[in-house]
Formats: structure tokens, sequence, C-alpha cells
């Protein structure tokens, strides 16, 4: 069955007809973000990703993974809107980015840093992109001390940044995308600096906020584990230039917790996925002008 | 003697005046030693004794330069931060009129202020106009570089966030600049004294009076070294007084600001 792409919401002439995959995505909840046959090619010539296309479904949890330098972070910069493609076009929920923010069509970024304001506190903080979005205040007072509760910073709500430690910053940069209801997140290593176990704690919280609030994540990371344990679809990418090299979907029922950790299937798509960021890291084409 | 020297907070005050205490002991000695007489070079003695003989003219000097260097500091730190902020606005009017503020900032003082004194009637009026033309222009550089150097991850942020120009203005780039604007705080606070003791320095000379320069000029005239002397100490007292006033507030600020203090 191939569903027609509603082309009201697009000009007809910013993207090639040839550019958009009928593939019979359904239209209805329409994918949160799309990328069609998008290119990056940097200001100094380099190929940063090759014409590429990925829908992300309603729902999905999307993780990326490969050798560093792949164009993971470069990926995910072009689905928020970040970069600009220098070829091809991204939609989201089948519209321009323009029209991003509104209601049920929220998108937020977690970066690999938490880049925070040193000069506020957490609570300040968090509250930013509600006061940004002119938020009536009482009301963003409660939903900033909501996701502070839920994320266990309700007690470091007046302390500053370098207060903080690592994880207890990067969770503040979290609070600070969940707080705003966010329908596509976008994660880049958010994790990356924690240790094992803090990690997965909050992979599991990530995994239990995504279902409640029905989030759609494309999130990056180095760690094969946590891609098993994360995703329902996991994207290798492969280096020079940066593509996607395989997908891997991972059907493992939610919620997944310590069990789904221990169990044979979450080693086999371990073990899957390891095999397949090998062949990945080795199948180079050489930098292509 | 060894406690003190690694007592970090009393050090720093000890010790430099530990060393002002021995110069000023071997100046005072050498004179009584060598009999200078006091119109070559006073001893500290002869310089206490003017300075307390001229009290109320020393002193309504005093209040007369910091009445010119306070006021001067603080149009320069208003017309200094508000020029920032319209640099800030648009890149076209930096560049139209960065090479004025420049041209401001390499012209001496002693060769304009004439002029400004000429033209203004009013003798305070022209020293604070003077004054502040010299402490200007390291609020406008400071805070500019400070508006422009926002960290990029944090711009990022806003422009995903959709924050609009003046959300960014308030939000970001003023507070990233507050330690620079602190930075040009401290360095305008001395120079608005240099600069109000120069152009007082040229209104004395057209006969003007007012202020420790011009006391120092007069006492220059009738060779009361002595006088001289002490208003110069009081001069070099208003300066450190500043400094110090400079640092205590810059120190609160960065600890609000959360980039300062001790708890870093
Ligand atoms: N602004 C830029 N200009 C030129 N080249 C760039 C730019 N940004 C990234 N690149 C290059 O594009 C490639 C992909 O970079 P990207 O940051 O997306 O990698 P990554 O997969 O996120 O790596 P890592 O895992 O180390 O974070 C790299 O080779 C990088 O050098
Ligand atoms: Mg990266």
């Amino acid at each position: 069955m191939t569903a027609p792409v509603p082309l009201d919401e697009v000009p007809l002439d910013a993207v090639p007809l040839d550019a958009v995959p009928l593939d019979g995505a359904p239209l209805d909840p329409p994918p949160p973000v799309e990328l069609l046959s998008v290119e990056k090619r940097f200001a100094n010539g380099v190929l940063g990703l090759e014409p590429t296309t990925l829908r992300v479904k309603p729902g999905e949890f999307i993780t990326i993974i490969g050798p560093s330098g792949c164009g993971k972070s470069t990926l995910l910069k072009l689905a928020s809107g970040l970069a600009e493609p220098s070829d091809g076009r991204v939609w989201w929920w089948r519209g321009p980015f323009a029209r991003v923010g509104e209601k049920t069509r929220r998108l937020a970024f977690v970066f690999q840093d938490p880049t925070l304001m040193p000069w506020a506190s957490v609570a300040a903080n968090v509250r930013l992109p509600l006061d940004i979005g002119h938020v009536d205040p009482t009301e963003a007072d409660d939903r900033v001390a909501a996701v502070l509760a839920e994320l266990g910073l309700s007690d470091r709500a007046t302390q500053r940044p370098r207060q903080l430690s690592g994880g207890m910053r990067m969770r503040t940069s979290i609070a600070r995308a969940l707080v705003t209801d966010p329908d596509l997140l976008l994660m880049d290593e958010p994790f990356g600096a924690l240790d094992e176990l803090s990690r997965n704690r909050l992979d599991e919280r990530l995994l239990q906020l995504s279902a409640e609030r029905g989030l759609t994540t494309m999130f990056v990371t180095h760690s094969i584990y946590e891609a098993a344990f994360l995703s329902t679809r996991v994207i290798v990418m492969a280096a020079n230039p940066g593509r996607i090299y395989a997908e891997h979907t991972i059907d493992a029922p939610h919620p997944r917790g310590e069990a789904f950790r221990l169990s044979p299937a979450f080693a086999d798509h371990a073990r899957e996925l390891t095999r397949l960021l090998t062949a990945a890291s080795l199948d180079t084409r050489g930098n292509q002008p | 003697m060894t406690t003190l020297l690694h007592n970090r907070d009393l050090l720093p005050v000890v010790a430099p005046i530990a060393i002002g205490a021995i110069i000023l002991g071997g100046w005072q000695v050498t004179c009584t030693v060598l009999a200078v007489p006091d119109y070559l070079f006073p001893a500290p003695s002869s310089i206490w004794h003017a300075l307390c003989g001229n009290w109320p003219t020393l002193f309504h000097a005093l209040l007369g330069t910091l009445k010119v260097t306070l006021m001067a500091f603080a149009i320069a730190v208003i017309t200094g931060t508000l020029i920032a902020l319209l640099f800030a606005q648009s890149r076209l009017i930096e560049i139209s009129l960065l090479p004025y503020a420049i041209m401001l900032q390499v012209t001496p003082i002693v060769a304009i202020a004439p002029l400004i004194i000429i033209m203004i009637d009013d003798t305070f009026i022209s020293l604070v106009l003077c004054a502040a033309a010299v402490a200007i222009f390291p609020i406008i550089s400071n805070t500019t570089i400070g508006l422009k150097a926002v960290d990029p991850g944090l711009l990022a942020y806003f422009r995903m966030a959709r924050a609009s120009r003046w959300q960014q203005l308030v939000r970001l780039r003023i507070p990233s600049a507050v330690p620079f604007f602190l930075a040009g705080l401290r360095i305008a606070s001395g120079l608005s004294l240099i600069g109000a003791v120069v152009a007082e320095f040229v209104a004395g000379t057209g006969g003007h009076s007012s202020g420790l320069a011009y006391e120092i000029l007069q006492a220059g005239f009738q060779l009361d070294m002595p006088r001289m002397f002490a208003a110069l100490a009081l001069i070099t007292f208003a300066g450190v007084a500043m400094a110090l006033a400079m640092a205590g507030l810059s120190r609160l600020a960065l600890t609000w600001h959360g980039t300062g203090g001790d708890d870093q």
C-alpha cells in the first residue's frame, strides 16, 4: 500500500520528486522526522554525510552507533535543524522546520555536554525553554518542580551547575529537554561521561519516560550495550564518507529492565551489533572528493 | 614569622605594609642623616606635617577630585555599556562606529582637554567630560567582547529554542559579558582618576582652580615640596581606594555570577 505524500505542506520545487521515497509510510500519525536524500558537505569540501534517507516513525527509539568521526553528530544536527543539509530535504511531521515547536510537534535536543548557564541555578536552567516560550510563570514553576523531582534533582534546585557532579549536570540538561514536553527527543551521547551504573539507571529512567510520554527518540551512543538495551532500531554508520551502513531491529518488548540485560536475547543483539560495528569500521571507501 | 608567611589571608596585607614601612623608614633616616632640605626632597615627617597643616584645603581639593572622578566614572560606565549594547545589535553599527571610539582612545586627553575646557564654561562639567572620555574605552571594548564571547553550545541551544534577539541578549549575552564588563570596570575606575587629574592640570594651568592637581601646581609655584608630596599622596590614596572598591565589587559580582569565588 503506497500512500501519497501530502504535497500541500511542501513546495513542490523544494525537493526533487525522486528523492521522496514512496514506500507506504503511514501519514497518520506523520513521521516526526524524515531525512530525504540528505547530504552534508562542509565548507571545506569534506563530505560529512553522503545522501541518506532515514524515516523515524512515531514512538521509535532509534540509536545511532558507528566509529568516531562517521557523522553521527552530523546526522543528529541535521535532524534537529541545527545544521542545514547541503542537498536533500528534512521534514518534521511532514512539514518544514518553521512549524516545529507547535503543539504535538515539539523537539528537544540534548547535547553531548550539558551546556548549562553557569550563572543560573538548576531550576532556572531547566526553566529556560519555558521562559523563552512565554509559558505562564506559575505553570512553569509547577512543570520545573515536577521534572526536577522526576530526575531526582529537587534538592539541587537552587544550586549552580558548578556545584553539581557530572551526572547531575547531565540530568539537569535532560530535565531542560523534558520540561518542554517534547514529542521528538534527540540526544547526542548524553551519558558518555558517566559511570556504567549511573548510565544504566538513567537508561532505564529514559525508557520509562519515553513510554509514559510517547516520545520518539534519536540517540547517539558509543556503547553497544546501551544501544541494545534502549533501541527499537539501531542504525550502524560507517565513515569516509559518513553513511548508514546497516540497520538492526530490536524487537524485545517494553518495559525493559535488568532482566532484559541478563537475557540471552540481549546478548544475541549485542553480539550482532558488535559484528555490524566491526564490519562498518573496516568498510572505508577512502575520502572521496 | 613562618606561620605568618603561610597565612594566605594575612600575607597579602602584611607583606606590602612591611615593605612600605621599611621604605618610609629608610627614606626618613636618609633625609635626616644627610640633612636633605625640604625644598629638594622632603622627609616623610615633613610631608605628614604639610598634610596636617593644610588639611582643610587639601581635603577640599581631594573631595573635588573625587567628585570629578566618580561622576566621570559613572558617565563612562553608563554610556560605554549603552554603546557596547548598540555595537552588539548590528555588525554594521559596530564597524561604522568602532574607528571613532578608537580615535577617541588614541588621542591623548592632554591634547583635547584645553579645547573642551575652553568650549565649556563650567569647569566641573568640562573636567568630567575629559575624564569620562579617558575612562570610556575599556568599558566599550570589554563589554563588546563579552557580549560576543558566548558559549557556542549555549548559543546553539538558544537558537534551537527559538529565542528572540532580545531574549538572547538579556538571558545569554548580557550574563556572559558580566566578567568582561567587571574587568573593564576595574580599568575604567583607575583611568577616570587619571583622566580627572590630567584634566585638572590642564584647567589649572589655564587658571581654573580645582582639585588636587591644582594644589600640586600651586605648591610647585611656591616650591612647597612637602605640600606637593602631600597632595600626591592623597591622589595615590584615592586611586588605591577606588581599586580596592572595584576588586571587592567584582568579587561579589563574580560569586553571584557563579564563575568566581572560592567554592569553584
Ligand atoms: N564544521 C565542520 N567542518 C568540517 N568538517 C567537519 C565539521 N563538523 C564535522 N566535520 C567532520 O565530519 C565528520 C563527522 O563528524 P561528526 O562530528 O558527525 O562525527 P561523530 O560520528 O559524531 O564522531 P564522534 O563519535 O567522535 O562524536 C568528521 O570527519 C569531522 O571531522
Ligand atoms: Mg559526535
